[in-house]
């Protein structure tokens, strides 16, 4: 299979759609930006099940009145579930960033857990310092994850740029998700253990969560943006390392996207 | 033996920018100025697939009476503008500055005015919010405290837009606006909200002043509007567009009948938020979140079916005509009728007297401190100086994915940048670089200095992040007090003469520098007389620069690098602190307070000046270095002075310096603490391996280039003058006395 087509949904007060498109182009990719209203209605060219990636980017959708993603996960949850059940059942790949993670969480599809995606489960509260902020990030990714968005790799700097990204969920949720490896990324601190401590970890969330996945690692949501790491030049400290020879041709966010390409194209199981 | 001037604005503000558009053409180069001063923003050519466009606003007095709702509607407002310059760009990047009252303010305050502190923080959230729900980065933001701003606070919000070259198969700059196109209205509904924003922002704040003359912006309607307009906008849907600001559809529609001849617009048709508004109000009503747009008739159908799809709300208000009037009616009755040449040039000139006398202040009059290392952390943790990162990192700054350079840089991200950069669209080399020079100390000895050296400023910060200097465009925007004589005003003609030696000192040095001025605006009501007592803003100049560079790749930020860099000194210190932030601490330092409405002392008199015959050759051999990629790092002594300078680059770059300013006579020749912290323009601070030193100072043979010490592996700052060491700090003492000013409120 080449060049697998992701559906970026778009609209509605999201805003990664221009640096996801890239992400997804760079990595091999054919990304068509849909608006939802569009695949709602039908009008778009072409149908949910026509893709194997669906990407839910960052944002404000609805301005994220009545909590983050809440709005946006309800129109999909009256209009499009059935689709939406289909395509994960077809083995489709979803990635969600941030607005996208929150809507995911919202509809249930994260962590997805017995195969039903539809009953939250878990939340991204506000963060214990209330407010968005913007700063960068260390991540730690779990080598046992299912996840097929991270295969590879070990730690990653990326922004955090959100308000409410506490990830909560009762203990015995909790603990499946420790269990099965289904949290698959972290907040890490300066010694590179996964840290509740701000602004190491810039949300309060318990046991560092910064990312989790379903069961069968397919379906991804994480806080920070992997969509903001395309380029070299993205890295906070670029100038000194383009000087110091240790730049990397690409930013380290594109191995997410090409992790799901991969998968998309049957390399990856 | 008065001197008349015809417009200020001709004469020196479009004056410059035609001279330079002259001098462009006249080298054979084509005009790099695509639509300047006509617009709703200024237009730059970029690149062969889009133009720059450029606006910033002020909303100060809605900000004065509701922080949260007022600044919020600034940034909101403001992206209308871009957005409705040519046929509409799409928005890039948010600049805001502000010039506040200290937030730890504690004397008492005129009855009515808001604490500054409160006014800071909504201000702040305003603009995070509608920054950040627009999915809008910032690539810029300032803040200047002053006891001034106590009555009216300053909020300045920009926007940066890229307009295609070509939309639709034409120019996208080029809109029309022919009899037949219909009268559409877009975004939000009409209510009661901002009627008399306009006037009320250009009056005196007094308690008189109505709250709901504030619009309140909400963002979410605003990118749905957007969105939609885009699709709208690429498939040809309209002719033309401007945005409902100030004075909504009587300015809107007023101003594009100006190109037809004409409109005929049905108040009763326009979308309201309740019943009840009279026709009047409709018409003026500032509710926001609306543009107004001409959509040929053949259109219509099409364009509407879209709106809806996209649930956005439109409605047709009329048509455009050429009756030469633009007739106003409410159904079947006429509320309006306005002949079209009245509408524009019926305002008659205004007469203004201006007189200017130079004042003078009292100098520092005790013994200048000995403890350099005490006086350098007191400077760092000023209000003007010290690190504003808490609030500013709730603003975005890289959503889009083309911010380049950041506004935090360095080893930790918490040094401000001394110009960010940005690509225009994702697979782009190209680049744009935001930078703004504003200094309202410099206006209380003269204002043509100052408006020099604010532009000074930006164009300084442009070449230290590595931008081109023929392609740097400026926009200006004048906050003055009332400067109309009057009873209330006394001191008009004064402050009249302040804006005319502004306008000069920036006319000069634009065309020396060839900056065209593409944009700007002025508010000239920046007074406030709640509870009795009238206290004015200093005259405020913000100058904000977009310049290009052509490989982002290429950019430079302000740290120091690595061990072993060489540091050189570009440029010549002069005795000019008059007006610095270090004479200021002096004055504090000696228990001086400001009287109400005057500057703080020390303010002294010799204010930095600029020469265009020194810097510009300065200038253009650090172009040339940088060009040939000899410098690692470049940072400009500002407010604050040289010692500023160095404490920033070796925080942001957390390695040690150690620098020796005897090997410049400028500076052995001037006392210690002049040295340090006096605020001349022109200057940079550069570093370079160790290996390229010869060939930068093979570039700079014959100007003002001492190579004054090397970057060390060692954790402090280091500053010897006249054989002693005079400055000693370590790096981690500065970034406490640098962050904890404001890093809890």
């Amino acid at each position: 299979m080449s060049e697998p087509r992701v559906l970026i949904l778009t609209g509605l007060g999201l805003n990664c759609e221009a640096e996801t498109e890239a992400a997804f182009a760079m990595a091999g990719a054919k990304p068509d930006k849909v608006h939802l209203l569009d695949l709602l209605d039908g009008t778009a060219p072409h149908k949910l099940a026509d893709y194997p990636i669906l990407a839910f980017i960052g944002g404000f959708a609805f301005g994220d009145h009545l909590g983050a993603g809440s709005v946006f996960a309800n129109k999909i949850r009256w209009r499009l579930y059935d689709d939406l059940l289909a395509f994960i059942a077809k083995g489709g790949l979803a990635l969600g960033v941030c607005n996208g993670f929150q809507t995911m969480v919202r509809l249930g599809l994260l962590p997805g857990l017995d195969g039903d995606f539809k009953t939250p489960r878990a939340t991204l509260a506000q963060n214990d310092r209330p407010g968005y902020r913007d700063a960068w990030v260390t991540l730690g990714f779990d080598p046992a994850s299912p996840c097929l968005w991270t295969r590879g790799i070990d730690t990653m700097e990326l922004p955090s740029r959100h308000g409410e990204g506490k990830f909560l969920a009762d203990a015995a949720i909790a603990d499946r998700l420790e269990r099965e490896h289904l949290v698959v990324a972290r907040y890490l601190g300066p010694d590179g253990i996964p840290t509740e401590e701000w602004p190491f970890n810039p949300n309060g969330s318990p046991s560092a969560v910064a990312g989790v996945c379903d069961p069968s690692g397919r379906l991804f949501g994480l806080m920070p943006h992997p969509d903001a790491y395309l380029y070299p030049f993205h890295h906070p400290q670029w100038t000194k390392r383009k000087l110091s020879g240790v730049q990397t041709a690409e930013g380290d966010g594109m191995k997410i996207f090409r992790n799901g390409v991969w998968a998309a194209m049957g390399y990856v199981d | 033996d008065a001197e008349i001037i015809h417009s200020l604005f001709s004469t020196y503000i479009r004056g410059t920018t035609l001279e330079v558009d002259r001098a462009v053409k006249q080298r054979g180069d084509s005009s790099w100025l695509v639509s300047v001063f006509h617009d709703n923003a200024g237009v730059v050519a970029f690149d062969d697939r889009d133009h720059l466009v450029y606006k910033v606003e002020t909303h100060n007095s809605p900000s004065a009476l509701d922080p949260y709702g007022g600044a919020m509607t600034g940034i909101v407002g403001v992206n209308r503008d871009p957005f409705g310059t040519g046929r509409g760009a799409e928005l890039l990047a948010n600049v805001w500055g502000y010039c506040f009252a200290s937030p730890f303010h504690e004397q008492a305050r005129p009855a009515g005015l808001l604490h500054p502190r409160r006014i800071r923080d909504g201000v702040h959230q305003g603009v995070i919010d509608g920054g950040n729900q627009s999915g809008v980065p910032y690539g810029r933001g300032f803040e200047i405290f002053d006891p001034r701003f106590l009555g009216k606070p300053l909020v300045f919000c920009g926007t940066v837009g890229r307009l295609p070259v070509t939309i639709a198969g034409r120019p996208g700059e080029d809109k029309t606006v022919s009899p037949g196109d219909r009268i559409v209205m877009v975004g939000g509904r009409i209510g009661a909200d901002g009627i008399h924003g306009a006037t009320f922002s250009s009056a005196a704040l007094d308690e008189t002043a109505p709250i709901q003359a504030v619009q309140i912006g909400d963002p979410i309607t605003q990118k749905r509007m957007f969105d939609f307009l885009i699709e709208a906008r690429d498939r040809g849907l309209y002719a033309s567009i401007t945005d409902n600001g100030a004075g909504g559809l009587s300015s809107s529609v007023g101003e594009m009948a100006k190109a037809s001849g004409g409109a005929r617009l049905d108040l009763a048709k326009a979308p309201l938020k309740y019943a009840g508004l009279a026709p009047w109000e409709i018409f003026l009503s500032e509710a926001q979140e609306r543009m107004t747009l001409a959509v040929p008739e053949g259109d219509v159908a099409e364009f509407l079916a879209l709106a809806k799809r996209r649930e956005v709300d439109a409605a047709v208000l009329g048509t455009f005509t050429d009756s030469g009037f633009l007739e106003v009616v409410f159904g079947p009755e006429t509320v309006a009728m306005l002949d079209m040449e009245f509408l524009h040039e019926g305002d008659p000139d205004l007469d203004l007297p201006a007189v200017w006398e130079p004042r003078t202040f009292p100098e520092p009059a005790g013994p200048a401190p000995v403890d350099l290392d005490a006086t350098l952390l007191a400077m760092l943790s000023r209000l003007n100086l010290c690190s504003n990162e808490t609030k500013a990192r709730h603003y975005d700054h890289e959503v889009k994915g083309l911010t380049v350079v950041k506004p935090w840089v360095g080893a930790s991200a918490d040094v401000p940048a001394e110009a960010t950069v940005f690509l225009i669209r994702h697979g782009a080399k190209r680049g744009y670089v935001l930078s703004e020079g504003v200094n309202p100390f410099y206006s209380d000895i003269d204002t043509y200095a100052m408006a020099q050296s604010v532009l000074d400023e930006a164009v300084r910060k442009q070449l230290c992040a590595g931008a081109r200097l023929d392609r740097i465009a400026a926009l200006d925007n004048f906050c003055w007090p009332d400067p109309v004589q009057s009873p209330g005003t006394p001191d008009g003609a004064y402050k009249m003469a302040q804006l005319v030696r502004a306008c000069r000192g920036l006319y000069d040095l634009t065309r020396a520098y060839q900056t065209p001025l593409v944009s700007g605006k002025d508010s000239m009501k920046n007074d406030s007389t709640m509870g009795g007592v009238k206290i004015s803003v200093p005259p405020t100049l913000l100058v904000s620069a977009i310049g290009q560079i052509d490989d982002v790749a290429d950019a430079l930020t302000l740290d120091v690098k690595f061990e072993g860099d060489v540091v050189y000194l570009l440029g010549l210190t002069k005795d000019e602190t008059g007006g610095s932030e270090y004479f200021r601490l002096r004055g504090e330092l000696d228990k001086f307070h400001a009287a109400p409405g005057e500057p703080s002392p020390y303010v002294g008199n010799r204010v930095p000046t600029v020469d265009a015959a020194e810097t510009l050759p300065i200038y253009r051999a650090l172009e040339t270095a940088v060009r040939t990629k000899l410098v690692r790092s470049a940072t400009t002594p500002g407010k604050g002075g040289l010692a500023l300078a160095f404490a920033r680059s070796a925080m942001a770059g957390e390695l040690g310096m150690d620098v020796d300013l005897d090997a410049a006579p400028d500076l052995v020749a001037l006392p210690p603490d002049v040295a340090m912290f006096s605020e001349s323009n022109g200057r940079f601070v550069v570093t370079v391996a160790a290996r390229d030193a010869a060939a930068l100072e093979a570039i700079f043979r014959g100007l003002p280039c001492r190579r004054i010490g090397a970057v060390t592996a060692a954790t402090s700052l280091r500053v010897t003058l006249g054989g002693l060491l005079r400055i000693n700090l370590e790096i981690a003492t500065m970034k406490s006395a640098y962050k904890e000013t404001l890093a809890h409120v």
